[in-house]
């Protein structure tokens, strides 16, 4: 496809004058936030750094990390970049993890989110001939907002559906010949599967590419979404805590996501050591926001593990590119010496034909780590056959172990059994007491 | 010819078996035999009921997996060698059987075999050949 760009200067800048740009911008927003966050003002005294020991992207390091717990310890207020009668908007998190996070945006931080979104709009082929559907939900939540602001950018024609109402969503994308469809990769397996019911050919839908983020996937769920669509699909990456969507966006080559680096920079580190990887390395991913004016995070833990690579993209964009998530090291397990992430029972769920409802849980008796996976069964595969039914817990249990090299348990549970917790199922139960 | 079968999934926790029969009996579903197969953590509950479209419909309304099953009903007499002198006919045929279970009539004086096996129409076709009397839903439903 022929590359098209929404600000290309950045997107193609050479890393040589990306550093100078981000050291530039470092600079000004340490000393800034240093003037104006008492919170980190007193992390960084408490490790004796000063706004003037940051000359340039490459002083970095020297600077303190802030966790998901200092925003808990900061509510509301405390990592407040500016008067509040400079922002105008704020957004939240879903606080499944712990207390909401709660982030204050100016206009300025939301004209550059939203150009954000619009590169990763125009980097799947969008243009303002297209109809961009927007299916997050809109609200507190960043979804719907940030690719709404992205797409009008763009000059797309934006359908502001937010989430639900599948009914609607179709009708909507049929009358309105919708081009570009943007919402959570498990809405749009959902949207597929109704078109499907309804008998509708994906052909006879105008969708040419979805961008779909706010929780993980795998590539399976992808080649199923683009199936049942009949179109190409992208991820995004992004977090409330830098911002929203848009930190990092798929191109056309669909291998990784370019991270908005001239405003998000990203680092690798070791997630017990706190060391920076070098490029390649598998770590923890930490932002930082480098012009963010109302929530100026430094130093972010994501607690997101992947990688990064600065390896020539077909799509010629310069910005470094960042693995899909692998896990994260707060669900990340070790079980029997074994790093096991949940995403990958979920991959092996997925391949094998059954629902990602699952749940693992992890157990220790006499100094031997147990490991079970209580798995949803389906309609489709229920059976009156009590052989068949041991047949598929055991084939299934052969898969998982063929993916993270241990023997879990697997058995097979009842549609709905296993607790969800605000609509995410919980997904672990480590039941191990390790003191 | 073949009987429908209700199955259902049921999990092994307390309260389980008692709210699907609770179910049932809310709606006047009246369950004619059944057998539950299980294993530690699962069950599987086999019934015959007399209205099994709507057993089906209202316990998946309720959540449970449900799956209906052609089976194989066969009356026996009640006298010892009778469910052998059936069994036998299956095996002379090379019939595989996965499960089967037995019921008795209240008034007359037979038995009633219900059979799970791989090919229905030959088992019924040998049974008949070897002179049993097969049943039907609505032969259950007069039980």
């Amino acid at each position: 496809m022929a590359q098209n760009y929404f600000q290309k200067e950045i997107e193609t800048m050479p890393l040589e004058e990306m550093r100078k740009l981000q050291s530039e911008k470092l600079v000004k927003q340490v000393k800034h936030v240093y003037e104006n966050v008492p919170y980190y003002r007193n992390l960084m005294d408490e490790k004796g750094v000063k706004p003037e020991d940051i000359k340039g992207i490459d002083d970095l390091h020297k600077l303190p990390f802030l966790q998901k717990s200092d925003l808990r310890d900061a509510y509301p207020y405390g990592l407040l970049g500016t008067s509040l009668d400079n922002c105008v908007r704020i957004h939240s998190t879903s606080g499944t993890t712990g207390r909401r996070v709660v982030a204050f945006y100016t206009q300025n931080d939301i004209d550059l989110w939203e150009d954000c979104c619009a590169r990763a709009i125009v980097a799947v082929g969008g243009t303002k001939k297209d109809v961009c559907q927007v299916a997050y939900g809109y609200g507190l939540f960043t979804g719907g907002f940030g690719l709404n602001g992205g797409s009008q950018k763009v000059g797309c024609l934006t359908l502001p559906m937010s989430s639900g109402n599948t009914e609607r969503q179709v009708q909507f994308m049929n009358d309105l010949g919708a081009t570009i469809l943007c919402c959570t990769p498990s809405y749009a397996a959902y949207i597929g599967e109704y078109i499907k019911e309804q008998g509708i050919q994906p052909e006879d839908i105008s969708l040419k590419a979805g961008i779909f983020g706010a929780e993980p996937w795998t590539e399976e769920m992808r080649k199923g979404i683009e199936k049942s669509l009949g179109i190409k699909a992208y991820d995004i990456y992004g977090l409330t805590e830098s911002t929203g969507p848009g930190v990092a966006f798929e191109c056309s080559e669909q291998t990784g996501m370019h991270i908005n680096e001239d405003h998000f920079f990203a680092e690798i580190i070791d997630p017990d050591t706190g060391e920076v990887l070098p490029e390649g390395s598998k770590g923890e991913l930490v932002f930082t926001s480098l012009d963010k004016e109302g929530f100026p995070l430094l130093r972010y833990r994501t607690r997101d593990i992947c990688v990064l690579s600065r390896e020539k993209c077909s799509c010629g964009r310069t910005l470094v590119k960042m693995a899909k998530p692998m896990g994260r090291t707060d669900d990340m397990l070790i079980i029997r010496g074994v790093n096991v992430f949940p995403s990958q029972i979920e991959t092996v769920l997925l391949n094998e034909g059954y629902e990602p409802n699952y749940q693992i849980v992890v157990d220790r008796v006499k100094n031997n780590d147990t490991f079970e996976v209580n798995v949803e069964m389906t309609a489709e595969k229920f059976t009156d056959k009590v052989s068949e039914i041991l047949k598929m817990e055991k084939s299934l249990a052969n898969a998982m172990k063929t993916m993270l090299g241990i023997n879990p348990t697997v058995r097979l549970v009842a549609p709905k059994s296993i607790a969800r917790s605000e609509g995410k199922a919980v997904r672990v139960i480590d039941k191990r007491k390790l003191v | 010819m073949a009987i429908k079968q209700l199955t259902v999934f049921v999990e092994n926790k307390q309260g389980a078996l008692v709210s699907i029969t609770d179910t049932l009996s809310k709606h006047d579903i009246n369950i004619r035999a059944l057998s539950i197969a299980e294993t530690q953590d699962f069950g599987i509950l086999r019934l015959i009921v007399n209205d099994e479209k709507t057993a089906e419909r209202i316990l998946s309304e309720e959540g449970y997996l449900i799956k209906i099953t052609e089976v194989v009903g066969v009356k026996i007499g009640d006298a010892p060698g009778k469910l052998s002198a059936a069994l036998k006919v299956l095996d002379e045929n090379k019939i595989n059987m996965e499960y089967l279970y037995a019921f008795m009539a209240r008034t007359e004086k037979h038995a009633y075999v219900v059979l799970r096996v791989e090919d229905n129409k030959t088992a019924e076709k040998a049974l008949e050949n070897a002179g049993f009397h097969l049943i039907t839903d609505a032969d259950i439903c007069k039980l």
